[in-house]
């Protein structure tokens, strides 16, 4: 498939999936291309990583996570690749990141996030991730967010140009 | 610890929408019937499901709010684009000013108020990584304040946690 036509496709599925009984096709018709050429392309996509994730994205505040916590830590380099697994395979941790620290202000390196029906939740869940996984040793510390003030949906391509745009991920969960 | 068991939903949903949540977060069939292949996985020897019902509780949920995208997530760098956290220590008398400067510009696209002397956080998501730079630059200037720019290092994949 051309680059033009995956630049199509790729905008015409951004803002969601048409709800039709076939909707590769319903696409596939819309761009004037075939049913498998969408299929294989999203496929494609979704195997080299273009496509992060496909499916369904739950607004986890109306669910009821009502708090949402940054907790950073500040792990020396030789064991940050192995407690950023740890931490990723807790079931709270919803997404969890190496970043460099800001000295003097900022010494911490790994970056996780834990969504939370209230505040005593979330720190139960955090007593719980340390002592399951022997973290006590590591500094911590646990930013909590008291309001979201712009939050914005992720409009991958621009429409007037249908270029490749400033994009992001958008499941309100992003650190 | 489970997160269905500490995280109790809020809103009302049904078991289908549950076993459509958690099934289908982890990713949509590509067949030509997407939403059939999607029915027949969540029917059971009591409750049949039919494609019709799958489609119009997605629609539902879409319309309540539940749910805020049924589709691709991309992955932002490889779209070609740069994105990073960026932090700001702001005094309170500041906050609203440089808030709303900071949220003007239209590379920001999720800014928190957090308890922490770096008391303000957004993602600066642009349309190449260069301009990252730039609007972190020009963000200085118009604030007055110094920008932290921690851009990802690496990323520890985690799945899909919002288990009903």
């Amino acid at each position: 498939m051309d680059e033009i036509s995956q630049l199509r496709l790729r905008k015409a599925i951004q803002n969601g999936l048409p709800l039709t009984q076939q909707p590769y096709l319903t696409l596939a018709q819309e761009l004037r291309l075939t049913e498998d050429q969408v299929m294989q392309t999203i496929n494609d996509w979704q195997d080299d990583g273009m496509i992060k994730r496909f499916g369904l994205v739950v607004k986890h505040h109306t669910l009821g996570y009502k708090a949402n916590a940054m907790v950073v830590w500040d792990i020396p380099a030789d064991k940050v690749d192995e407690v950023g697994e740890l931490l990723s395979l807790c079931d709270a941790v919803t997404l969890c990141y190496q970043r460099p620290r800001q000295l003097p202000e900022w010494n911490y390196n790994l970056f996780s996030m834990i969504h939370g029906q209230d505040r005593d939740t979330v720190l139960q869940q955090l007593a719980d991730i340390i002592e399951q996984n022997g973290l006590s040793g590591f500094k911590n510390d646990v930013l909590f967010s008291y309001k979201l003030f712009k939050q914005c949906g992720g409009q991958y391509v621009q429409a007037s140009t249908e270029k490749l745009s400033k994009s992001l991920v958008s499941q309100g969960a992003t650190l | 610890m489970s997160a269905a068991r500490n995280n109790q939903p809020v809103a009302k949903l049904s078991e289908l929408d549950k076993a459509l949540i958690n099934l289908l977060q982890d990713g949509f069939p590509l067949t030509t019937r997407p939403f059939l292949t999607v029915a027949e996985q969540v029917s059971s020897e009591e409750n049949t499901v039919s494609e019709a019902n799958v489609m119009q509780r997605i629609q539902a949920l879409l319309d309540e709010g539940i749910l805020s995208r049924f589709g691709p997530m991309y992955q932002a760098e490889r779209m070609g684009g740069g994105l990073t956290l960026a932090a700001m220590k702001v005094t309170e008398e500041d906050y609203d000013r440089v808030t709303a400067q900071v949220n003007a510009f239209s590379q920001v696209a999720h800014n928190y108020r957090r308890e922490h002397e770096l008391n303000m956080w957004f993602v600066l998501a642009t349309e190449s990584p260069e301009e990252i730079e730039d609007c972190i630059d020009d963000m200085e200037a118009v604030t007055g304040y110094h920008v932290f720019n921690m851009p990802k290092e690496e990323e520890f994949y985690v799945g899909l946690k919002f288990a009903l």
